[in-house]
């Protein structure tokens, strides 16, 4: 077989269906490969797009998105994907051709050292030196990108490498004695967590992106309604827990709710589940969770006591361990008490109550979370959304309830503003039967917009809802509130019409301008399935995202509505 | 304070790109750094000279023991370990000065392995403090340039302490 028949023969062993990617010189040979295969290639319009596409299908279905691009721009293009996909722990297996390997370091035609400039932002990487080692790298690179903190793994190929001609034999199993994640929790750990967590009279869990990653959503739930537990969840987190459960505090954070952020400072016993302590949760280090013994269970050892001391770190995944710790309580006899925690709980609740979230209402502008909150009712909760970065991914968070893991795709990470629409395509692509819906802002849309021609190719019935505020509005937010309101290149003069925008490309585009016309647009939308939509919603211009704790101040100083 | 890690690697194109990468990308500082082969030819082993509070070095060994092509890292720093140096110093040598110069090789069981009309290059090894014992000796007489391989340890077999 050639280079490139065993790497597609490689793909489909793996149970790969749907590769995204854009053809170059140097992947000719696999694009011909292709050509006779029943893989699905989807063709975008810009690599960036491909990657995000990629992680927006691992996201929604938990399986590893590929991507197939050319050398040299078509690698370079790939890295925001890439760094996006590695921030948040997503596993994408990234194919670039290369220049052939006589050539490499000539300075040749499209040649980039794209191994050297992934390095930092992949889990791992590999050049293919040797055909002889090409089969077993692609299974290397997938079960490095799946197994223990999955990440994005990246593939460079020589053209001569996938020219060449080699016997196919493709391993059953790979054995990395220097890559050995550690899966089981360690029980003596396990034990004193539980017994902690027993003995706590104020505990919160504080659920990150790892609840979702793991799928262990069923496990913290029943966990959590065991003990009563409370719990707050990153923006990585949410659908992790059900956003409509009465143990569920919202979000916690920078644009955390009160009773969240509230409730970490005051708790006594932190139980972060998946979670790595990110500044955007924290705020200032020092003070957060003052008064909490912290437990901290995480499968990648460097996310423990990076940030702040652990006091019983429980190295492993997620969902073998709370399933372990929910074994111990039922071996420890502990059962679930109707009462538990009922001070600590109504505590929780009069915080909730002086401060739920909320927003001026209006009756002649639209204010943008009331699109959320309407996008929420008509789609039932029930649609994948995804979200662009800035106050429409924040009001996003806040105002649309979600009850399921893989329903929410946001660059948390990295925030990279244009990773919402391309992330819903590949949603969509994974998921033709779902409602999939990017939330974006007037900026972010316009990073990827060259992507709706790819979803009008494929006919993919994927909406976007631009909160149009003709602002880069978080930026702008910031600016009025620390920098007296000098909106330095953040109104954005020139704007599309994004309704013809979207004729133009052979989609369908509609607007709402007042809040009477909000819930017809999204009908009509949700009715059109042949074909993309963008509803553009002319939304209040200098509109804010509350409650805000200001960078570098402890959490439970917030600025609110 | 500073650590000595000795670190077992993959010997693989990449790998110390990948080691340095790590170190400069998340702002933890290298002293110095040597690398060779084991006398298995697909290992290498790296002895990095590193420094930062306790809180930093887990961080660096967690990280180091996150790279895909590392196979063992050990912290020599609280144990018992040999670390050794090699220097080559080219220092300055007029015929009035040449005697002192080879009594001063000679004290620390140095070498010289060069010599020219007007200078001689000494080869000495030895941990930190005895390169810079030699060097401070052979200051006055003007020292023209100097090349050390930066630390290379083991930990030692027979443990005493404890």
């Amino acid at each position: 077989m050639t280079g490139s028949e065993i790497l597609i023969t490689a793909l489909e062993k793996e149970g790969v269906d749907t590769i995204f990617g854009f053809p170059g010189g140097a992947v000719l040979p696999v694009y011909d490969a292709l050509f006779s295969s029943s893989l699905r290639h989807v063709v975008v319009r810009h690599e960036q797009g491909a990657v995000h596409m990629a992680d927006g299908y691992a996201r929604a279905t938990g399986k590893p998105g590929v991507v197939l691009v050319t050398s040299g721009p078509g690698a370079t293009n790939t890295v925001t994907g890439i760094a996006t996909a590695y921030m948040d722990s997503i596993p994408l297996v990234v194919l670039t051709g290369q220049v052939p390997t006589a050539l490499i370091g000539n300075d040749a035609f499209q040649e980039a050292d794209i191994v050297g400039i992934t390095r930092p932002c992949t889990k791992h990487n590999y050049l293919v030196k040797d055909i002889k080692d090409l089969a077993t790298i692609v299974k290397k690179a997938f079960y490095i990108a799946m197994s223990g903190r999955p990440g994005p793994v990246l593939i460079d190929l020589p053209k001569d490498v996938l020219t060449n001609t080699e016997h196919f034999r493709y391993p059953d199993e790979v054995s990395m004695p220097t890559y050995q994640p550690t899966f089981r929790g360690h029980s003596r750990q396990i034990r004193r967590a539980v017994e902690g967590i027993l003995q706590a009279e104020r505990p919160v869990i504080y659920a990150g992106g790892g609840v979702v990653l793991s799928d262990s959503a069923k496990e913290l739930l029943k966990f959590a309604e065991r003990l009563s537990i409370p719990v707050t969840t990153t923006l990585m987190g949410l659908g992790g827990f059900p956003g409509t459960h009465p143990l569920f505090l919202g979000m916690l954070g920078m644009h955390g709710t009160y009773c969240a952020n509230m409730a970490v400072t005051n708790t006594d016993c932190l139980i972060a589940i998946g979670a790595r302590f990110d500044d955007r949760v924290t705020g200032k280090i020092d003070e957060f969770a003052p008064y909490a013994k912290i437990i901290h269970i995480d499968i990648d050892p460097t996310s423990i006591s990076k940030n702040v001391k652990v006091d019983i770190p429980i190295v492993g995944d997620v969902r073998l361990v709370v399933k372990e710790m929910s074994r111990t309580l039922s071996e420890m006899k502990v059962r679930g008490k109707k009462g538990r925690l009922a001070g600590w709980r109504r505590q929780i609740e009069g915080w909730d109550n002086t401060h739920k979230l909320s927003y001026k209402k209006s009756v002649n502008k639209i204010k943008p979370q009331y699109v959320v909150e309407r996008l929420y009712e008509l789609t039932k909760g029930e649609a994948i959304i995804a979200t662009e970065v800035g106050q429409n991914q924040m009001w996003t968070a806040q105002f649309f309830k979600f009850n399921k893991p893989r329903t929410f795709l946001t660059s948390g990470g990295l925030g990279t503003m244009g990773y919402g629409f391309p992330a819903a395509i590949g949603a969509q692509i994974a998921c033709p039967g779902r409602v999939v819906i990017d939330i974006a802002g007037d900026g972010s849309i316009q990073m990827n917009i060259q992507e709706l021609a790819t979803a009008v190719q494929y006919r993919l019935p994927v909406k976007v809802a631009i909160l149009n505020n003709r602002f880069l509005g978080m930026v702008r937010q910031w600016q009025e509130l620390f920098y007296g309101s000098r909106y330095s290149s953040t109104c954005i003069e020139v704007m599309p019409d994004f309704v013809r925008l979207a004729e133009s490309y052979g989609a369908a585009g509609l607007r709402a301008a007042a809040p009477q016309e909000v819930d017809g647009v999204i009908k009509e939308a949700l009715s059109i399935k042949d074909r993309p939509v963008i509803m553009d919603f002319v939304v209040d211009r200098e509109e804010n995202v509350y409650p805000m704790v200001p960078a570098g101040q402890p959490i439970n100083k917030m600025l609110l509505v | 304070m500073r650590h000595t890690i000795s670190v077992l690697v993959d010997n693989e194109f990449g790998v110390l790109s990948r080691v340095s990468g790590l170190f400069s990308g998340r702002g933890f500082n290298i002293e110095s750094l040597c690398v060779a082969e084991t006398m298995d030819p697909k290992v290498s082993l790296m002895t990095i000279v590193t420094s930062g509070d306790h809180k930093v070095i887990e961080q660096i060994t967690k990280q180091l023991n996150k790279l895909i092509n590392v196979i063992k890292v050990n912290d020599l720093t609280g144990q018992e370990y040999i670390e050794r140096e090699l220097a080559l110093i080219k220092v300055h040598s007029t015929e009035d000065h040449r005697a002192e110069i080879l009594r001063i090789v000679d004290i620390f069981r140095a070498k010289v392995v060069d010599v020219g009309p007007k200078s001689y290059t000494v080869e000495i090894t030895g941990d930190e403090e005895k390169i810079r014992a030699i060097s401070e000796l052979l200051r006055p007489f003007g020292i023209k340039e100097v090349a050390r391989t930066g630390r290379i340890a083991l930990a030692r077999s027979l443990k005493l302490k404890g």
